[in-house]
């Protein structure tokens, strides 16, 4: 097993810690409505014969796309912050399924929330983790004391080739996050650390409508490689367990990877348990492992410490180790919580799912 | 005539060796193997492999691992009989020591099927069918097996779990193989609830393919280092045969001719009958394949093969044990490495040395490769030397 534990000469420690302390000063989720069932897709694609990697996963409407998706969740993130878009420095958006090839994302939402024009704006793509690096990035910027404010969105309408294994999960929805100074924070951001290699476990070239996969090899040396990686050597840098958090979550492609990654960790089920959306919404990609975050951060008390890594593939997983504030318990309920929206829902069947996702070529 | 004797033996786990690549493989078990051999030096290494032009796009494994091992200069090539590649290497090998020409020789098989997932690995092992009318049509191996299993389950009104035995019996053995890719027992409903692969061939009919590098050193007896610790084995009998390519050329598709003829010619040569086989290491490829080899061979008359797995004649402690360490349903399949790893396994099993799953005094090992339905079938014997 290859293991960093000093990757930078000049440092003793692989952490990354910005000498000005930062947290999450706001935070908020979003997901579409609609919801197929993974068992509705097996009825057509299986005969009604599969294993089920999820319950159900959440669809955008017609109208909906990462741009629209990434500012509900910003203006939820903006109510809990309670400062003015005009604070933000920064409008980061990750994603892997960006409306445009070539036009910023974060440039639509900047300007719909109310950022423009002294920001700085950008899309991020690294699979499934695009969002955190994001994240990583406005630590850096807001820890550097170049800005106040910068906001970090990881969203995905998720493409699943009709058929294969992973349409019973590819979905949509993620979250928001402004990051800020510690003393603003409704949680801090003590550390995080990053685990990154290259390992073509899942890819979608230019042009290509669908990504491909390498099957069994997204497991062991892809997913739980990096997760484990990532997450145990951002603990023994700090001199903490399992036990120390009150609550862990980890990227979830689908039910079984993250309980697994979980317990590898030494996280008991419950640990998991409010941040583990995947049976219900599905993998929503850059959106993954922070709505799961989002969802955590909705039930968390003051002083909760919480562990959350996520991965994507290509591959790396960055971790972080959060600690809750007492500002959290008024700015919970400023915006829709994450189980509001999972609450929202209709049930829709394949025909419906193959227009809505345009599915159906008529040229 | 000179004893061709194994001097060595190495093998590396088989399974899904995703940050190992096809030299490393084959180095693992070649580095053990010679470790083993105390001190002899190869001149010849016969490199069996199946797949790797097609799956890693790598031909030329012969001049590639001499190097690699630290070998440069020695003969070295590739021998090819689909999945019998290891077989026939092995084969190579014992005729470069038995014609005088060649003291010492490396046998390896080496095998990389996780440098492609997917639909590629089938259309690769689709290549060893005949491919203009076979292949081009859709056939696979599987598809082929599943041909093959229908036949003979109508010409012998075999029950719908009738093959279960094969299965149950290879997996009970991997369990006691630290170096097989299923190492756990399964039972009869495990085998009964198991989905389709190509009808009747379900999940447990079908060898599962995997990674994997077996690799042996082959000497004459006279230059055994003295010192040399373990019990002597020797290989008492080899012979090849070929059989159609394509099923269809076959007057009969349910009886593996090439897999009677070699096994005939190298029991003939070891001057044995069938009933001093102590263990009978065959080619697993499909359940259907076991059922034929046995019959073939004949440990079983022409119908009857499956009832012997059914009643647990095949079993460690039944009248001829077979897929002693796991065979290809459980220790896995990695294709052309398949026969060097029953020669390994079966040379453990003659030196006393398998452990739990140890044959009580066996003498003879009968161990046989196929490629394809039997097209090719390489069947050697190996004797324990008192």
């Amino acid at each position: 097993m290859k293991k960093v534990t000093t990757p930078n000469p000049q440092s003793s420690s692989p952490l990354l810690q910005p000498s000005r302390p930062v947290g999450f000063t706001g935070y908020g989720a979003y997901v579409p409505r609609y919801r197929i069932s993974a068992k509705e897709i097996a009825r057509v694609w299986a005969g009604g014969k599969a294993a089920l990697p999820v319950k159900e996963k959440a669809v955008p409407g017609m109208d909906e796309d990462v741009i629209t998706m990434s500012i509900e969740a910003a203006r939820n993130a903006l109510a809990r912050a309670e400062i003015h878009a005009h604070q933000l420095r920064a409008v980061w958006v990750g994603s892997e399924s960006h409306p445009y090839a070539v036009k910023p994302t974060s440039t639509v939402v900047a300007e719909a929330i109310g950022a423009v024009p002294n920001v700085q704006a950008g899309d991020w793509e690294f699979a499934c983790k695009a969002g955190t690096e994001a994240i990583v990035a406005a630590m850096g910027f807001v820890g550097s004391g170049m800005a106040d404010y910068a906001m970090a969105i990881g969203m995905d309408t998720a493409q699943g080739k009709p058929g294969d294994a992973l349409e019973y999960t590819a979905a949509a929805g993620g979250a928001a996050f402004i990051i800020g100074p510690a003393e603003s924070s409704l949680a801090t951001i003590n550390a995080s650390y990053s685990y990154v290699t290259d390992t073509p476990d899942f890819w979608r070239r230019e042009y290509q409508k669908y990504p491909e996969h390498g099957v069994r090899f997204t497991g062991e040396p892809a997913y739980f490689h990096h997760i484990t990686s990532a997450g145990s050597t951002l603990m023994e840098a700090l001199g903490v367990t399992a036990k120390d958090y009150q609550w862990a979550i980890f990227h979830q492609p689908n039910t079984k990877f993250p309980q697994r990654a979980a317990q590898m960790l030494g996280f008991m089920p419950e640990q998991i348990e409010p941040g583990l959306l995947v049976p219900v919404i599905g993998n929503t990609y850059s959106g993954s492992s922070i709505i799961g975050l989002t969802a955590t951060l909705d039930v968390a008390r003051p002083d909760d410490r919480i562990l959350l890594v996520s991965f994507g593939s290509g591959a790396g997983s960055d971790a972080f180790d959060i600690t809750v504030t007492e500002k959290i318990t008024e700015r919970q309920g400023k915006a829709l919580k994450t189980q509001d929206y999972i609450a929202r829902r209709i049930e829709i069947d394949y025909a419906t799912y193959a227009r809505y996702r345009g599915k159906i070529t008529m040229k | 005539m000179t004893d061709v004797i194994i001097a060595g033996l190495g093998q590396t786990s088989v399974g899904e060796h995703w940050d190992v690549g096809l030299r490393d493989l084959a180095y693992y078990a070649i580095d053990a193997a010679i470790k083993e051999a105390g001190g002899l030096r190869p001149q010849s290494l016969f490199v069996g492999n199946m797949l790797a032009p097609n799956l890693s796009k790598q031909a030329h494994l012969g001049a590639l691992l001499a190097d690699f091992v630290g070998l440069t200069g020695i003969e070295a090539v590739t021998i090819e009989a689909a999945g019998a590649s290891g077989g026939a290497a092995l084969r190579q090998g014992y005729l470069a020591i038995k014609s005088g020409l060649v003291d010492t020789a490396l046998v390896v098989g080496v095998e990389k099927f996780t440098d492609v997932v997917g639909a590629g690995v089938e259309e690769a092992l689709a290549t060893a069918a005949d491919s203009d009318f076979e292949s081009v049509q859709g056939m696979t191996s599987t598809a082929q097996a599943a041909l093959i299993m229908q036949r003979y389950m109508h010409e012998y009104n075999v029950p719908p779990d009738g093959f279960a035995g094969f299965a149950l019996t290879a997996h009970a053995n991997g369990a006691g193989n630290p170096n097989a890719m299923f190492q756990k027992a399964i039972k009869a409903e495990t085998y009964a609830k198991a989905g389709m692969v190509s009808d009747p061939v379900n999940m447990f009919d079908a060898a599962p393919n995997a990674d994997g590098a077996a690799a042996l050193v082959l000497t004459r007896r006279d230059l055994l280092p003295s010192n040399w610790p373990h019990p002597l084995v020797k290989v008492a009998g080899s012979a090849t045969a070929s059989d159609t390519l394509a099923l269809h050329d076959r007057k009969d598709m349910l009886y593996f001719e090439a897999a009677q003829l070699s096994a005939g010619r190298a029991m003939k040569q070891a001057n044995i009958v069938l009933d001093q086989i102590n263990l009978f290491e065959y080619h697993d490829a499909f359940s259907i394949y076991a059922a034929l080899a046995l019959e073939s061979v004949g440990f079983a008359l022409r119908g009857q093969g499956w009832k012997l797995a059914a009643e647990g004649q095949i079993a460690l402690n039944g009248r001829i044990p077979c897929a002693t360490m796991g065979g290809l349903k459980a220790r896995g399949f990695p294709g052309g490495a398949t026969g060097v790893y029953q020669a390994v396994e079966a040379a453990t099993q003659l030196r006393g040395q398998a452990e739990a799953n140890q044959i009580p005094e066996a003498h003879y090992a009968l161990i046989q490769s196929l490629g394809g339905p039997a097209s090719t079938a390489v069947t050697h014997v190996l004797e324990r030397l008192n």
